[in-house]
C-alpha cells in the first residue's frame, strides 16, 4: 500500500484523529466540522484545535449544547450533499440526540428506498478510566450495533483510530465513531496505578501523516496466539494482553475495530483454531455487545468449543465515581476469565 | 397564616359535542388590516404581526391591504385553484379506498389545502421541502403523478418506497420532498441543517419546513427556532396551526392565550401570523419569507391558521371530541370557496369553468386509481418483492443482511 511509503510521525489518538479530520477537510469541500466548542477552542479534548484556523469558520464552527439539533442539522446537510463530522462531547450526552440518530439518520435511506441517504459521522469520546463519575465514562455502543443502518466503530490505536476515520467520513452510511478516552494520549496496560505509556513507544501510534483508509468492515488480529481467542475492542485490547502476559496464556487477540457489521470471518476463523474464547468489554454486562458476541460464537462455532464461553465485562450498575476501579475490567479479573476458559475443559 | 390550596389548571378547547365552539378564541383581524414591513425586519419588530393576523381576501372576495400589492399573476392562481380542487378530490377518493380496504390508512388535509400549495407556488424549483404528513399539496402543485402516489399509498408492486412507509409518507427527491418520518417534529431541525448547508456553500436555494400545533411541543421543535437564529439559515418555518392534534386541541400544545407565531419572537426569528384558508396570504407571507431568507435576513416563522376539517385520519372519528359541525362554523372559511370567489370577482374564473374543472379532475383521478390498481392494492397483497426488504439498509448490503435474506428464502 502507498502508505508504506509515505512519512509516518508519532502521533497521540488525538492527533491522529486531528490528522483524519484535517485531511478530510482539505480533500472535500463538502465535509465541515462542528459541535460543542469544537471551533475556536478545539474542543475539551481539543481534537478540533486549529482546524478553524485553517477551514474556517464556514467548515469548522461550534454549536449550542444541543446534542438533538447537532445531529438533526448534520442529517439536513447530509440531505443536501454535505459530509458532516460532529462531535458529542462525551458518549453519554449522545441519549438527547437518541431519536434522530436512530428513528432518522439511521432509517433514511431505507425509508426513502435510496432517495435520501445521512453521510454522517458522529465522533464521541466514551468509556471510563478518567474518574469521569456516572456521566463521563459510559460506553453505550451496545445501543448503536442494535440499530439498522448505522455503523458503529471504536478504535483501540491511533494508526486505526486515523484510517477508520477517513473511512466513516468517505463512508455514505451514518457511522457512529466512538474513541475511548482512555486511550487518547496513551496506550493502557490495564493497571491504573502504573504511569501512562506514551504512544510514541507504541509501534500503533506511529502514523502515516498523509492519506490512508481503514476498512470498516474487517477486525484486526492485535497478538496472535493459539490456545484461547480474545474478542475485545477499544481500552480493553491493552488489558486482555497484559493479563495474558501475566496468566502466562497465548492468546488471539482480535480486536474488533468495526463493531457493527462486524467481522465475523476473522472471528470464526480464530475460534475454530482455539476453541476457547473469551469476549471482553468495558460495558455493562446484561444485553451489551458481548452478549451478541456469545450468540454468534455458539451459532457458527459451537462443535469447535472445548469450553463454555467466558465473558467478562462492567457490572450492571452505573459507572461509579470513587469505585471506578472496581467496576473496570482489570486484568485481574480478566485473567480469572483466562482460566476459567481452561478450567471448564 | 392562610393558606390556598393549589388548583391544576388543564386546558380545554371552547366547544365539545353537542356545544357550538366560541371562536372568539381565535382573535381574528379583518382582512387588509396587518402592515406589510420590510424584508430586512428585525425579527423583534415583527412582534404586532405575530400576535396579529395578515389577511387579503376579505369576506366579499375581494383583495385588500398591503399584502394584496404585488399579487401572483392568473396563471399561478389557476394553477392553485386547480392544484386544490384536484387535491381535495384525490383525498376524497383515497379516503374511499380505505374504506374499500385498497389501503392500511389515509389522511388528508381537507380545509387546508391553500398552505401546502400557496408556498410551493411562492418558491422556486430545487427549494427544499421537510414537510409533515399533509402537505400532499406540495406534490400537487408541482404536478408529481398521482399514480405514484397512490401507488404508494397502496404498497404495490410500483410503490416508490417498496412497501416500507405507511400510506402517504411520500419520499420525492425530485420534487424537493424530503422523506416523510412518522416521529412528530424530526424534520423541523433537519430543514435547518439542509438551509444551513445551502448557505455554507454559497448556494442560492432555500429549505421549508412544516410542522403541526400538535408537534410545536416536540423539542425538536425548538432546536429548530434556536439553530434557525443562531446560523441565521435560509430556512421558512411553517406551523400549520390546525386546531387539532387527533383530539388534543391546540391550547394543550400552548396555543392558549397567545399564539403559537409568538413563539418565534423568543428565538428572534420574523414571525408572522397569517389566514392560511386565504390564499392570497399563504402566496404573500411565502414570498416576504422566501426573500427574507434569499437575502440573508434569516428564518422566518410562519403559523397558519386554518382547521383540520377532517378526521386526523382514517382511524380518527372527531365527532368523539368536538363538535360535528365545527368546520361549516370557521371564521376564517373554506380555502377553496374563497379564492374561487375572488377569482370570480376578478373575471378570471366562473361557476361553469369551476364545475368543469372539477369534473376533468374526477376523470383524471379514476384514470390513475385504475391505473395503480392494476399494480395491486393492500387488499390485493401485490407487493414489490420481499427481497428487496433487505436492501438500502446500508449502501451495499453487510453478509450479516445477505444471510438472513438467505434464510428468509428470498
Amino acid at each position: 500500500m502507498a502508505e508504506e511509503k509515505m512519512k509516518t510521525r508519532p502521533m497521540t489518538m488525538i492527533q491522529a484523529l486531528r490528522s483524519a479530520m484535517d485531511i478530510m477537510l482539505d480533500r472535500d469541500e463538502n465535509v465541515v466540522v462542528f459541535g460543542e466548542d469544537v471551533g475556536y477552542f478545539g474542543g475539551v479534548f481539543r481534537c478540533t484545535e486549529g482546524l478553524q484556523a485553517k477551514y474556517g469558520h464556514t467548515r469548522v464552527f461550534d454549536a449550542p449544547i444541543s446534542e438533538s439539533g447537532i445531529v438533526a442539522a448534520a442529517i439536513g446537510m447530509g440531505a443536501y450533499g454535505l459530509r458532516p463530522v460532529v462531535e458529542i462531547q462525551f458518549a453519554d450526552y449522545f441519549y438527547p440526540a437518541a431519536d434522530q440518530i436512530f428513528s432518522e439518520a439511521a432509517r433514511l435511506r431505507y425509508r426513502s428506498a435510496g432517495g435520501y441517504s445521512a453521510p454522517l459521522t458522529i465522533r464521541m469520546p466514551c468509556g471510563g478510566g478518567i474518574f469521569g463519575g456516572q456521566t463521563h465514562s459510559q460506553s453505550p455502543e451496545a445501543l448503536f450495533t442494535h440499530v439498522s443502518g448505522l455503523r458503529t466503530v471504536m478504535p483501540s490505536n491511533p494508526y486505526d483510530a486515523k484510517g477508520l476515520l477517513i473511512s466513516s467520513i468517505e463512508n455514505d452510511d451514518p457511522v457512529v465513531f466512538l474513541e475511548p478516552k482512555r486511550l487518547y494520549n496513551g496506550p493502557f496496560d490495564g493497571h491504573h496505578d502504573q504511569p501512562v505509556v506514551p504512544w510514541s513507544k507504541h509501534p500503533l501510534g506511529n502514523v502515516p501523516e498523509g492519506y490512508y483508509t481503514v476498512p470498516l468492515d474487517k477486525a484486526s488480529l492485535y497478538r496472535e496466539g493459539r490456545e484461547l481467542t480474545v474478542l475485545t475492542y477499544g481500552t480493553m485490547v491493552y488489558v486482555a494482553e497484559v493479563a495474558a502476559q501475566e496468566a502466562g496464556i497465548e492468546a488471539d487477540i482480535i480486536d474488533l475495530r468495526s463493531l457493527w457489521p462486524l467481522d465475523l470471518d476473522a472471528i470464526t476463523a480464530s475460534v475454530r483454531k482455539t476453541g476457547r474464547c473469551v469476549v471482553l468489554h468495558e460495558a455493562t454486562r446484561t444485553s451489551g455487545f458481548g452478549a451478541e458476541l456469545c450468540a454468534l460464537v455458539q451459532e457458527h462455532c459451537f462443535y469447535h468449543l472445548e469450553a463454555p464461553i467466558e465473558r467478562i465485562t462492567g457490572w450492571d450498575t452505573p459507572y461509579p465515581h470513587s469505585h471506578e476501579w472496581a467496576y473496570f475490567p482489570g486484568p485481574k479479573r480478566v485473567a480469572e476469565a483466562f482460566k476459567r476458559a481452561f478450567r471448564e475443559a | 397564616m392562610t393558606q390556598t390550596p393549589l388548583k391544576f389548571y388543564v386546558p380545554e378547547p371552547s366547544g365539545r359535542p353537542g356545544q357550538a365552539t366560541d371562536f372568539s378564541y381565535l382573535r381574528l383581524q379583518p382582512a387588509g388590516a396587518a402592515r406589510k414591513p420590510p424584508i430586512d425586519i428585525v425579527p423583534y419588530d415583527t412582534r404586532d404581526l405575530a400576535l396579529g393576523l395578515i389577511r387579503v381576501i376579505d369576506d366579499d372576495g375581494r383583495a385588500v391591504g398591503p399584502w394584496a400589492e404585488d399579487p401572483p399573476d392568473d396563471a399561478i392562481l389557476h394553477k392553485g385553484l386547480l392544484a386544490m380542487i384536484k387535491t381535495r378530490i384525490f383525498d376524497a377518493r383515497m379516503v374511499i379506498a380505505q374504506r374499500q380496504k385498497k389501503t392500511s390508512f389515509y389522511m388528508q388535509c381537507l380545509g387546508e389545502e391553500a398552505i401546502a400549495i400557496g408556498q410551493s407556488l411562492a418558491l422556486r424549483p430545487g427549494d427544499m421541502h421537510f414537510p409533515s404528513y399533509r402537505q400532499q399539496g406540495l406534490l400537487i402543485a408541482q404536478d408529481y403523478p398521482w399514480f405514484d402516489m397512490m401507488c404508494q399509498i397502496f404498497s404495490n408492486d410500483k410503490d416508490p418506497l417498496k412497501g416500507r412507509q405507511l400510506p402517504v409518507l411520500y419520499s420525492v427527491p425530485d420534487k424537493g420532498f424530503f422523506t416523510l418520518s412518522g416521529n412528530l417534529g424530526t424534520q423541523f431541525p433537519q430543514a435547518v441543517g439542509w438551509a444551513m448547508a445551502s448557505a455554507i456553500k454559497g448556494d442560492t436555494r432555500i429549505a421549508a419546513g412544516w410542522i403541526g400545533d400538535g408537534a410545536t411541543a416536540e423539542s425538536d421543535y425548538q432546536t429548530a427556532l434556536l439553530f434557525a437564529h443562531v446560523y441565521r439559515a435560509p430556512v421558512i418555518l411553517n406551523v400549520i396551526n390546525n386546531q387539532w392534534a387527533i383530539s388534543t386541541f391546540q391550547s394543550v400544545a400552548g396555543g392558549e392565550g397567545i399564539t403559537l407565531a409568538a413563539r418565534g419572537i423568543g428565538s428572534n426569528v420574523a414571525s408572522l401570523r397569517v389566514d392560511g384558508n386565504d390564499f392570497l396570504a399563504v402566496y404573500a407571507a411565502s414570498r416576504w419569507a422566501a426573500d427574507r431568507a434569499r437575502n440573508n435576513h434569516g428564518a422566518t416563522l410562519i403559523e397558519w391558521i386554518s382547521y383540520r376539517a377532517g378526521p386526523h385520519s382514517t382511524s380518527d372519528d372527531p365527532s368523539k371530541y368536538r363538535p360535528a359541525d365545527d368546520w361549516s362554523r370557521f371564521p376564517l372559511g373554506d380555502p377553496i370557496a374563497r379564492l374561487k370567489q375572488y377569482m370570480i370577482g376578478r373575471g378570471i374564473w366562473s361557476e361553469q369553468q369551476h364545475q368543469d374543472a372539477q369534473k376533468s379532475c374526477e376523470a383524471e383521478i379514476v384514470a390513475a386509481q385504475k391505473k395503480a390498481e392494476a399494480h395491486g392494492t393492500m387488499a390485493t397483497g401485490r407487493t414489490s418483492s420481499v427481497a428487496t426488504m433487505f436492501e438500502d439498509v446500508y449502501k451495499e448490503m453487510p453478509e450479516h443482511l445477505r444471510r438472513q435474506r438467505q434464510e428468509l428464502g428470498v
